[in-house]
């Protein structure tokens, strides 16, 4: 399988590779994929008061392109508000790292990924 | 050292350069077809192929009598398996017996006759991917008319115990027919001890060139074959085409070189395979797939768990292996041995094989264990899998979210 440069890069040099401390009020976690489809991501959001995306970090198991699509989306959360990080569309993922057909699925899942964090979030701060 | 290493000796093998050698003389220079009767071209030919011939059967310790020359492995698979179901289907019955980890050369050709009417029963290996004599035994009826069991396994090479149920095979009118693709050069075959009718060889994986392979039909007791084949009568009739002399004596030479070296370059070859198992085995929860005792001296196959197969296939770009996970499309297809060990698609999905060959050197071998330290390390610290085990979450009680 040939994949992009961005994806290669991405993958070779993982951003925001680690974890928040997810009993952090101000954290979101998203987990989403099943380890039996090959993908899991864990996306998190550090959320500020002024409801700005401080901080992201991800772990993904999952092919390069998987790793690839998280490493990008902790890039573009970080200085947006949540409701501009929920705008982030897979296709824009997708098209960014120039994925192959057969791996849209992962830009698909770091969407749903970027949902589950911001859903954890609003769940912790009661709305 | 050459990047990337090469350890995938069982997909196929570099033919030896003294093997090559040989052959050349026999495209440009001594050109004629072996079945030109009325000149030199055609005699010094003939007496190429049939001196390739008994040392193809010398190997095996069998009769160059009983040497069938194929295109490889999958035509020799498919000629005694039709061959053999269909001229005994009428006196022996419909029935086929093998075992569902076998190659797809004999599992697909079986589909086929059970498209044609036969019936099969697939046998489901043991954890180690071995199977049971008594198993064997049991799923034996006076109908089957012919058994197929594969020496060692392409993927976790494993050995079946293929002299024990050869006796059974004999015991009950059963032609027992053993894909050797795996086995020839690599083990002691030796067919005038063993209950075998038909055994398919092939040459590529025996440091001689693609494109040309063997069946042996034993002579006593004597089987017959109805022919795939047809046209000129070559090969007794059994297979149809003009002999490929230049590959017939490749082959001829990567056996006769197998049968001289094998003892010594077998023990090599182990010493190097288990300096690399034990190199790797600090790293944590690594799985060896496969018996270890009843298993070819050039076989690894190992599952990395919490790691991803293709990113794991990306991150050890500098060794040439194969992987247990087919994922280059869409679906994802976990090794079919592997699942039929029982093993989870997790772990059929991060299986590496390694597989050592005649040119693999230490140095590579010390190369490859320190690449998997550091990636297998590099790809857990991605995985939010290996972060929740060393959490001490059982994984299998997670509810995912399954997309």
């Amino acid at each position: 399988m040939s994949y992009s440069e961005k994806v290669i890069d991405h993958y070779e040099n993982p951003r925001n590779v680690g974890a928040l401390d997810k009993d952090d009020e101000d954290v979101g976690t998203g987990m989403v994929g099943a380890p039996a489809c090959g993908d899991v991501m864990k996306l998190q959001i550090k959320v500020g008061k002024d409801g700005v995306i401080k901080d992201a970090k991800f772990k993904t198991y999952g092919c390069g392109s998987a790793i690839a699509s998280s490493s990008l989306v902790t890039e573009w959360v970080k200085g947006k508000t949540i409701d501009e990080a929920l705008a982030i569309k897979n296709t824009q993922i997708a098209e960014e790292l120039a994925l192959p057909p057969v791996k849209i699925h992962c830009s698909i899942l770091a969407e749903d990924a970027i949902k589950a964090a911001v859903a954890d979030y609003r769940k912790k701060k009661g709305e | 050292m050459k990047l990337p290493i090469y350890l995938d000796y069982s997909a196929t093998t570099p033919v030896d350069p003294r093997v090559a050698e040989k052959m050349i003389p026999w495209l440009s220079e001594h050109f004629g077809n072996p079945a030109s009767r009325s000149h030199p071209y055609g005699w010094e030919a003939e007496k190429a192929v049939e001196e390739a011939r008994e040392r193809v059967a010398a190997l095996v310790n069998a009769d160059a009598k009983e040497i069938v020359w194929t295109s490889g492995a999958t035509e020799s698979n498919n000629l005694a398996l039709k061959g053999a179901a269909h001229f005994y289907a009428a006196s022996k019955g419909r029935h086929i017996l093998t075992v569902a980890t076998e190659h797809k050369a004999v599992l697909d050709t079986v589909k086929e006759l059970e498209r044609q009417g036969f019936e099969a029963t697939y046998l489901m290996p043991q954890q180690n991917g071995l199977i049971t004599v008594e198993q064997f035994q049991a799923a034996l009826r006076p109908d089957t008319v012919i058994a197929s069991v594969m020496a060692v396994n392409n993927e976790i090479g494993v050995i079946q115990p293929i002299a024990e149920l050869g006796e059974l095979c004999r015991a009950n009118g059963t032609l027992f027919h053993v894909d050797a693709a795996q086995a020839a050069g690599k083990m002691p075959l030796d067919l005038a001890r063993l209950n075998v009718d038909l055994m398919s060889f092939s040459a590529h994986k025996a440091y001689g060139p693609k494109g040309i392979g063997a069946l042996y039909v034993r002579r006593k007791p004597r089987v017959r074959l109805e022919p795939q084949m047809h046209g000129g009568g070559h090969e007794r009739g059994l297979r149809s085409g003009t002999l490929p002399t230049h590959q017939i004596v490749g082959m001829g030479e990567a056996f006769r070189l197998a049968r001289e070296e094998m003892g010594s370059e077998i023990e090599r070859i182990r010493a190097l395979r288990d300096k690399l198992l034990k190199g790797i085995s600090d790293i944590e929860e690594v799985y060896v797939n496969g018996d270890m005792e009843q298993r070819v001296a050039h076989n690894l196959n190992v599952s990395f768990n919490f790691v991803e197969g293709e990113s794991l296939i990306m991150a050890i770009k500098d060794i040439a292996v194969s992987s247990g996970s087919a994922c280059t499309s869409a679906s994802l297809e976990p090794s079919y041995v592997l699942r039929a060990l029982g093993r989870s698609d997790e772990l059929a999905h991060s299986s590496i094989r390694f597989t050592l060959g005649r040119f693999t050197t230490e140095e590579e071998i010390d190369y490859t264990i320190d690449l998997l330290h550091a990636k297998i390390a590099k790809l857990r610290d991605l995985s939010p899998l290996w972060e929740m085990y060393k959490e001490g979450i059982d994984l299998s009680t997670v509810q995912w979210a399954a997309h």
